[in-house]
């Protein structure tokens, strides 16, 4: 690609972006959300068309005005949101769209037997006769891989492939993608997460505002130097050199044997038990899906376990009396939740609305049920500059604005009271590296000022930098607690497998 | 791909309603044509018929008033994620609520203590009628489209069983009510200019024009500016969010139905307090289902649903105007009309946004290249 160029009105989406990747590798390209990858990526599978500028493709010059031309020349995507229908079948999937014959099944067979060829030479394993809603988020992004090989990419685009998986599946997916390597696939990958580049790249491009900063092979470069082309400046994401163990005060909340079963009768919360001090940071790591999501509404009052009891600030909590979430916002405990889109934001509201959810109520918001709408902007601004949320309009609809900034929203809200204690859910799942950084030192001086803060996080290099002890759950229980001193990835992931505290931490 | 196409706010309200009303004109020129009626004609008429004289113009605000009662039902339920169907159901209990209230007390209170009981009697009939399904939405999950349109015929029967069985006036042939007393009638809108000193022609307006109005008000102060009616969009946007947020969904649902059928329940006091000043059958008269119309072309928005109203007002009285002055003009083209602004103004309602971006982004491209150039 040469010289690409692209605006939406105002925003200079991509400015003179050259693009060169051999055939046969995996291309890396980096940046900040907004940094214009999905753009270029985009121009290059025809959803936009480029101002100007000119796309070769195995030397030809190429025309691609919609997605049928870019696929007719071999480039397939898949998007970080999966385009499957879920109530069909994965091979209905495949062939939609493609069919070869009019008569399904005619066209089914012919289908089946190319896919069941394809997915010997490349592994990718995938039931093809499972309804897709029935599939595991790994499988149905291999089912994309299949259908866009299907229809003859030798071109690959994966956006932000690892976003939804689990390790476990991230690992099969990069072996199946050296596997196509092998086989001649040229892959481009889009990512923030710089450690897959590393570890599975052969060249990179880092984007920032639109232009290239860095375009560099990736034994020429380093973990650092691609982060800080990102951003621009250095970043630092571990943990803070400087760390003194922190001394932690009084109890300000104690749960007891909390158990919850779902409504298959499969116990998601078996027994947990955890006490959180003022002045520090409980990490929880896990696999997701062990019960660290129901531990946080339970804490949080949107969860009533069937067992155990709550006490916060000596007021005690049993099942039939639970906490409920507005209760639990005048305890000052705040809840950041794991689901921004779903539940920290109403989406359609303006930015000023959402920034009171939750504390509509308070006579701060609230007089004789009238909104205090001119306290509600001020709050709103105030907001937006401690976090720096970008733009900094208080109109905006929630929706529009950016993963990380929604985030930063969310965040601040819930520090604007100055809570006790804080719950914190994934608080950097799909934000970017500069504001992964911001984020963290924000949550650091919320415990440095005397609050206490559990981060329930998929991502153990987040609890590492961030947490004074770690809990780790493993199916509904605590499989064992580490001081940090103690936690390495290794020792985590043990006990996060099953083994025991005293095992793990050998 | 086709994404949601974002348009200036100006455009989106203002210019993209008129294209497609434009658009269902247009339509129906077409349909007229081809049936050997001459378009202008027709629209100038229409016009005439429905501002075109003070007798004209009132019964125009008349009809538009129950339009905005029910319009305004729907937009209250639509905001808390609930459809609600049941209008027709909810006017016809409100009036119930309301003749009820003429019938026993028409004779022992004075008007200024009746007529706000029977506003009253009416809203909670309505009220009840309402949050009875929403209840079931909330805690049986029994689908509120379902419940309320049932609740539409269980109203109807109500209603007729008592007319014909109880209620109606001894050696009258149609189903209805005595008429009520003099206390129990609302003061027509001839009557209140009357007051000041001018004169009116006699027609049904009356003084739930002004009811109407403030309903309009009411709601758009409700709903944008009071907590109660943030708590109610925010279960309608996100359910989940307003959980996280301690609202309580189960109480939303049945507070925002309640306030809908108590909305729709207001159509009665048009009808029977301020016209028939009796009790009878067929007084909501589909009222309840233009009300979904209304609000659906008014963008769930009071100040829309007050416009959609005047709308479907002036087509209720140009159209019946019409099938009076022109030979071979039934009132069936007018719901032709109807059917037309319904389909280009609310269900197509975005069909023109593409080509209105396109033409928006054209004209502000124009002037820069030339700047440019030059």
């Amino acid at each position: 690609m040469r010289a690409i160029e692209k605006r939406f009105g105002a925003v200079h989406a991509n400015q003179a972006v050259d693009l060169t990747v051999a055939a046969g590798t995996v291309h890396g390209i980096v940046g900040e959300n907004g940094a214009g990858k999905s753009t270029l990526m985009s121009i290059l599978y025809g959803f936009y068309q480029a101002d100007s500028g000119r796309v070769e493709i195995e030397g030809q010059p190429a025309r691609i005005a919609n997605s049928h031309d870019a696929i007719a020349l071999g480039i397939g995507m898949v998007h970080q949101h999966f385009m499957l229908v879920e109530t069909f079948s994965a091979l209905d999937n495949v062939m939609l769209g493609a069919e070869p014959s009019w008569f399904l099944p005619a066209a089914r067979a012919q289908v089946r037997a190319r896919l069941e060829t394809l997915i010997r030479d490349t592994g990718l394993a995938v039931d093809l006769d499972k309804t897709v809603g029935d599939l595991p988020v790994g499988a149905r992004q291999r089912l994309e891989i299949l259908k866009a090989l299907y229809r003859g990419a030798r071109i690959l685009i994966l956006d932000e492939p690892t976003a939804v998986l689990t390790p476990r599946e991230t690992e099969q997916l990069f072996i199946t993608l050296r596997t196509l390597r092998e086989r001649g696939t040229t892959i481009l990958l889009i990512t923030h997460k710089l450690k897959e580049i590393m570890a599975l790249a052969d060249a990179v491009t880092v984007m920032r505002g639109g232009a290239v900063v860095l375009d560099s092979a990736i034994a020429d470069t380093s973990l650092d130097g691609l982060a800080q082309a990102m951003v621009g400046r250095h970043v630092h994401l571990g943990r803070a050199a400087d760390a003194t163990p922190v001394h932690a005060g009084a109890v300000l909340l104690r749960a007891s044997r909390l158990q919850w079963r779902d409504a298959l009768g499969v116990p998601r919360l078996a027994d947990v038990s955890l006490a959180l001090r003022a002045g520090e940071i409980v990490g929880v790591a896990g696999v997701s899906g062990n019960g660290q999501s129901e531990l946080l509404d339970a804490l949080a009052g949107l969860l009533v376990p069937q067992a155990g009891t709550l006490e916060i600030d000596g007021v005690c909590f049993t099942p039939t009396h639970w906490l409920r979430p507005d209760r639990a916002r005048d305890l000052r405990i705040a809840h950041v939740p794991e689901d921004r889109q779903r539940r920290g934001l109403v989406l359609p509201f303006a930015a000023w609305e959402s920034a009171v959810l939750g504390y509509q109520q308070r006579p701060r918001y609230d007089r004789l049920g009238w909104l205090r709408q001119p306290v509600m902007r001020g709050d709103t601004a105030t907001m937006m500059e401690r976090y720096d949320v970008r733009p900094r309009d208080i109109t905006l609809r929630c929706a529009n604005f950016s993963g990380g900034n929604q985030q930063k929203l969310v965040l601040a809200r819930e520090a604007f009271p100055q809570p006790r204690v804080l719950l914190v859910g994934q608080p950097t799942r799909g934000v970017d590296i500069g504001a992964i950084e911001f984020i963290h030192g924000r949550l650091r001086a919320l415990r440095d000022s005397g609050g206490a803060v559990l981060l329930v996080s998929s991502e153990l290099d987040e609890i590492l930098a961030l947490a004074d002890r770690v809990l780790v759950m493993d199916r509904g229980r605590i499989a064992g607690e580490l001081p940090i001193e103690q936690c390495s990835v290794a020792a985590l992931g043990r006990l996060m497998g099953g083994a025991d505290a005293a095992q793990a931490a050998a | 791909m086709s994404q949601p196409v974002e348009l200036p706010r100006w455009l989106d309200l203002v210019v993209l309603p008129m294209v497609n009303l434009a658009m269902a004109f247009a339509v129906s020129a077409v349909v007229l044509v081809s049936i050997g009626q001459d378009p202008v004609q027709v629209l100038v008429l229409l016009v005439k018929g429905a501002f075109g004289s003070r007798a004209g113009l009132s019964y125009t605000l008349y009809y538009a008033t129950t339009f905005v009662f029910t319009g305004l039902a729907v937009a209250v339920a639509f905001h808390a994620g609930l459809f609600n169907i049941g209008g027709e159901g909810q006017a016809m209990m409100g009036g119930l609520g309301a003749g009820l209230m003429a019938l026993g007390f028409a004779q022992t209170l004075p008007a200024w203590l009746l007529l706000p009981l029977m506003v009253l009697a009416a809203m909670v009939f309505g009220m009840a009628w309402a949050a009875l399904p929403g209840a079931l939405q909330a805690w049986r999950g029994s689908h509120i489209v379902i419940t309320t349109i049932m609740f539409n015929f269980i109203a109807s029967a109500l209603l007729i069983y008592l007319l014909v069985n109880v209620i109606k006036e001894p050696g009258n042939m149609t189903p209805e009510s005595r008429a009520f007393g003099a206390a129990a009638q609302l003061p027509g809108m001839h009557t209140m200019v009357g007051w000041i000193g001018l004169d009116w022609p006699r027609t049904p307006l009356n003084f739930s024009v002004l009811l109407a109005l403030a309903a309009a008000v009411g709601v758009y102060g409700l709903l944008w500016r009071t907590q109660p009616g943030y708590a109610l969009r925010a279960v309608g946007h996100a359910p989940d969010a307003a959980h996280y947020a301690g609202i309580r969904p189960r109480a939303q649902i049945v507070r925002a139905m309640a306030l809908s059928g108590a909305l729709a329940a207001l159509v009665g006091i048009n009808e029977i307090a301020g016209v028939h000043h009796r009790l009878m059958a067929d007084f909501v008269a589909g009222a309840g289902f233009t009300g979904i119309a209304v609000s659906l072309i008014g963008r769930n928005h009071p100040l829309g649903i007050v416009l959609a109203s005047l709308l479907f007002g002036a087509l209720y009285q140009g159209g019946a105007e019409l099938a009076f002055e022109i030979q071979g003009f039934s009132r069936d083209m007018v719901f032709t009309l109807q059917g037309l602004i319904v389909l280009f103004a609310g269900a197509m309602a975005q069909v023109a946004a593409p080509g209105l971006a396109r033409i928006y982004q054209w004209l502000r491209k124009a002037p820069l290249a030339q700047a440019s150039h030059g």
